[in-house]
């Protein structure tokens, strides 16, 4: 209710304006953009939970500290961090600290209609492709990306050309590497031309019990009848921040699905965004979090359906054990104009600790009269009645939990096509159950 | 898929311009200067009364309100309200009716006009025509004008009475409640009222006791410029059973008028409170003009073990709705509920949904919600569930449909699920086929199809709740449960 007062500036507010001041006045269209997005962060500042869709995650209280931004990592100690999705068949790039690094990088025989450039490089040889950077808006302030959007100077341009069917995923790693705890701003841009198929892969890993922030933000635009396929896994360190943003802009009977596994960070933020512009496209936005110790998780999703005829499905699964707290905030934006809109969220929890907290609040926002929504979240234990048939089976108590967590989160994870990406994830939820018990 | 034919014309038919209720009765009244200001607050108080606690009470809200700011969350607009231009008091200029035959032939003209029978010889008459015992208190603009029945009542230990009268006659049980569920510096709208509320209902039934028949008061806003703050105070004592309903309408007005009401109810050790709401103020013409702002906070403390509170709404009325019926589920094994059916045409605005709070142990909720939007309205459904760290074992089930009729309004459904502790049980779900698949099986053996058989569970369900109103209201909501629910959206 008191949400016009003006909060005084954290330390960490502070530090952000402070570094931002440093950017040039104005330039190109990208210096632009990053001067627009510094003073708006300057204007409204870290969120806090009077801010709507901030409310169950405070980052002005969370994120009291400010560290500096990374430096250049060293290559060795990056090649030795990127340990993530390795097993998978992939065409691999390495972001270390926010910047690409073209040692660890496969960026040579590229398949036709495929393009793989690194923002740095676009940015030194004035790309035309810069132009898209910023091409999508989420239609809020978003402090996550207003931050991104001014300190970001790298991260990976990828672009198919339409109608090539680009079989060979590609995988962005994204690690953290360092001695001291420091701020890491990576900005990529996916680009799939009419009628392309693509699966692009990202990760996310660094080292243990170290506070330092990893900032990610990634633009997607699906043109018509074009197929992307997203599989992300966050496996941050236990100290770390990690907050992420994803764009999506989809085009006429385009497909697109997305899958977020989360594990790690202390605290991480995944908001997703994404406007339906094109008619009858398919979406799938899915997602499995796993938390344990005091680890907080929140994804938060915003779809836009403005045209008629499209289908979005969402299905998100958190287990929470100990302390942890998840959230989950979803809402579904049908339009006016989009008539035959099919629209269906769903939000599971499963609570194994006592004192974990979830918090979900999937939202609906419906103006066109013909369309199917809905939306649906349950929270609760392990059915007390499958445990005591998996028991009278003769499995010990921890295993049949271990059984019944996984086939929870399977429900989630079976949603990626990729095998290859689909089996390595299912390893990693089986790793996260076994440190469990 | 859009909304079936006959749900169309049933909602056409509640349209706004058909409103039956917005007479006004010519009648001299007395008012309090325009304006607000502690003087106000004063005279309100001098004009009840009232002791020196109640008008300091009072005099405490309203300088606690005038350092608060409006609140702006919610999904409605109407331009800037002007408290002053505002009367805050307005009372038919006549002594104290000691007996029905005193009161003003006009106003019971006007009760008889609405349907309400304020004498008990014709409220008897309506037992032969099968309707049931109600007695009533009548609140005419400020002040409650008669209440029926008080002697049957009083044999049974039932204190029924407006709250005026009882801050004089029972100031220690006023005292002790009042303000307990709905604090004083509760939210904008609340600590308005606890500065200017004129009059409402007192109920206080004692342990044990089921009172012997539906408790109603009848609010009618009558004057022009006039807020009504009404203030209702419902106190289940342990083992208690008291079943209450709640009727509004307001005459056809161009400019809007301004209600601010606050309901507490406090049931104890295994007392059950069932309270229920037609609302029919006037809700402006076709073009949005005018029109009741009716802000309302609404809140049932299950203060005891095993104790139960019922909510059940009908909402067809108001200009805007903001109005969110709450349970705070404090006692083990207490129970909340709440059933809403809002309707919304022409350029309404509802925002209205529930909060169940559970704090203790295995604690129970329900929530459904029907909302249907036509014309240019927006309706609301925002909830909130959650569970306390010591909540164990607490359970929600939540449904929320809404229906749109027309491509130029909108459905809305914001709820909040926050659950603090790994044995609570929440599910929240916005689907129709999915009420209980038990009950679907046993209708579709018998050849029903799905869209028949829920349509048929839930008016059930409902209806259940709504044939406890009286006559005079059962058929008005019974008409809005016969909309199909048929091409509902979460």
């Amino acid at each position: 209710m008191n949400a016009e007062i003006r909060p005084i500036r954290t330390p960490a507010e502070q530090a952000f304006i402070a570094a931002l001041d440093g950017l040039p006045a104005s330039g190109d269209r990208l210096a632009d953009l990053r001067l627009a997005a510094a003073r708006s962060f300057a204007e409204h500042g870290l969120p806090h939970r009077r801010v709507e869709e901030w409310k169950y995650t405070d980052l002005r209280t969370l994120m009291r500290e400010a560290v500096p931004v990374a430096g250049t990592a060293a290559v060795a100690e990056a090649d030795a961090r990127a340990t993530l999705l390795r097993g998978v068949e992939a065409r691999r790039i390495v972001v270390a600290n926010g910047a690409v690094v073209p040692e660890l990088s496969d960026l040579a025989d590229l398949e036709a209609g495929l393009s793989v450039t690194t923002l740095a490089a676009a940015t030194a040889a004035g790309d035309e492709v810069l132009s898209r950077i910023g091409g999508i808006l989420p239609g809020r302030y978003d402090a996550a990306l207003a931050l991104n959007t001014a300190l970001a100077r790298d991260g990976v341009i990828v672009t198919v050309a339409p109608g090539a069917v680009i079989e060979r995923p590609i995988h962005v790693a994204h690690v953290f590497a360092g001695a001291s705890a420091a701020a890491s701003y990576a900005r990529s841009l996916v680009v799939v031309g009419a009628g392309a198929k693509l699966t692009y892969a990202e990760s996310f890993e660094g080292p243990e019990a170290m506070a330092y922030q990893a900032n990610s933000a990634t633009e997607f635009t699906v043109g018509d009848d074009a197929h992307l396929d997203v599989v992300r896994l966050q496996e941050e360190g236990t100290g770390a921040f990690h907050l992420s943003t994803l764009l999506f802009d989809v085009g006429r009977q385009a497909q697109v699905h997305a899958f977020s596994f989360g594990i790690g960070a202390a605290v991480a933020r995944t908001s997703l965004y994404a406007t339906l512009s094109g008619e009858s496209s398919h979406v799938g936005f899915n997602g499995a979090t796993l938390l344990k110790g005091r680890q907080h998780a929140d994804s938060t999703l915003l779809v836009d359906h403005q045209v008629p005829g499209c289908e979005s499905r969402e299905l998100f699964k958190t287990v929470l054990d100990d302390q942890t707290r998840g959230v989950f905030q979803g809402k579904i934006i049908v339009r006016q104009a989009a008539q035959k809109t099919d629209g269906r969220m769903m939000s599971r929890a499963l609570v194994l600790g006592d004192e974990a907290e979830m918090d979900n609040k999937p939202e609906l926002e419906i103006f066109a009269d013909d369309v199917q929504c809905g939306h649906g979240a349950t929270c609760g234990a392990i059915d007390d009645d499958l445990l005591f048939y998996l028991r009278a089976r003769g499995i010990p108590h921890k295993e049949a939990q271990s059984l019944l967590v996984q086939a929870f989160v399977g429900e989630a994870i079976e949603t990626v096509e990729h095998d290859g990406l689909r089996e390595a994830l299912v390893e990693r939820a089986e790793a996260w159950l076994k440190a469990r018990a | 898929m859009p909304a079936v034919q006959e749900t169309v014309d049933q909602v056409r038919s509640l349209d706004v311009d058909q409103y039956k209720y917005g007479f006004f009765t010519e009648i001299e009244s007395e008012k309090a200067p325009k304006g607000l200001t502690e003087d106000t607050v004063r005279f309100i108080s001098a004009k009840k009364d009232e002791p020196e606690w109640m008008l300091e009470w009072r005099l405490e809200a309203f300088r606690r309100w005038q350092t608060m700011p409006e609140p702006n969350w919610a999904r409605v607009s109407y331009p800037p309200i002007d408290y002053q231009e505002l009367y805050y008091y307005s009372a038919p200029k006549r002594k104290e009716a000691l007996s029905i035959d005193d009161i003003d032939p006009e106003i019971l003209a006007t009760y008889e006009k609405l349907g309400i029978p304020l004498r008990e010889r014709d409220a008897l008459l309506g037992i032969q025509s099968g309707g049931s015992k109600v007695a009533v208190d009548a609140v005419f603009d400020s002040v409650s004008v008669a209440t029926t029945f008080k002697e049957e009542l009083s044999k049974a230990g039932v204190i029924f009475m407006p709250i005026s009268e009882a801050v004089r006659e029972y100031p220690e049980l006023v005292r002790q409640y009042l303000g307990s569920v709905v604090p004083v510096t509760d939210n904008y709208f609340a600590t308005l009222n606890s500065a200017v509320f004129s009059d409402g209902s007192f109920v206080y039934v004692p342990k044990g006791v089921r009172c012997p028949m539906e408790l109603s008061t009848y609010f009618r806003i009558n004057e022009r410029n006039t807020g009504q703050f009404e203030r209702t105070l419902i106190i289940a004592d342990e083992g208690a059973y008291v079943s209450y309903l709640e009727g509004c309408t307001a005459p056809q007005r161009d400019e809007n008028q301004l209600h601010a009401a606050v309901v507490e109810l406090v049931a104890l050790a295994d007392a059950e409170i069932k309270y229920s709401t037609v609302q029919n103020w006037y809700p402006g013409d076709k073009d949005g003009k005018g029109g009741i702002y009716n802000f309302v906070t609404k809140r049932g403390d299950c203060r005891g073990d095993r104790s139960k509170i019922s909510w059940t709404q009908v909402e067809t009325g108001s200009a805007i709705t903001w109005k969110y019926p709450s349970c705070i589920l404090r006692g083990d094994n207490s129970q909340g509920e709440f059933y809403s059916i809002a309707i919304s045409n022409g350029y309404q605005q509802v925002d209205s949904g529930t909060k169940m709070i559970h704090l203790g142990k295995n604690t129970s909720s329900r929530i459904i919600s029907k909302g249907i939007a036509a014309g240019h309205s927006d309706n609301t459904y925002r909830g909130l569930v959650t569970a306390h760290r010591k909540a164990t074992g607490a359970r929600n089930f939540t449904n929320c449909d809404s229906l749109l009729i027309g491509d130029k309004c909108g459905a809305h459904t914001v709820p909040y699920i926050e659950s603090k502790n790994s044995s609570a049980q929440f599910e929240h779900e916005a689907t129709t086929s999915k009420i209980s698949e038990d009950q679907l099986f046993y209708c579709r053996q018998r050849g029903l199809d799905p869209e028949e058989a829920t349509a048929l569970i839930v008016n059930g369900f409902v209806k259940d709740v709504l044939q406890q109103l009286p006559m005079e209201f059962a058929v008005e909501a019974q008409k809005l449960i016969a909309v199909s629910l048929e091409g509902s959206v979460g």
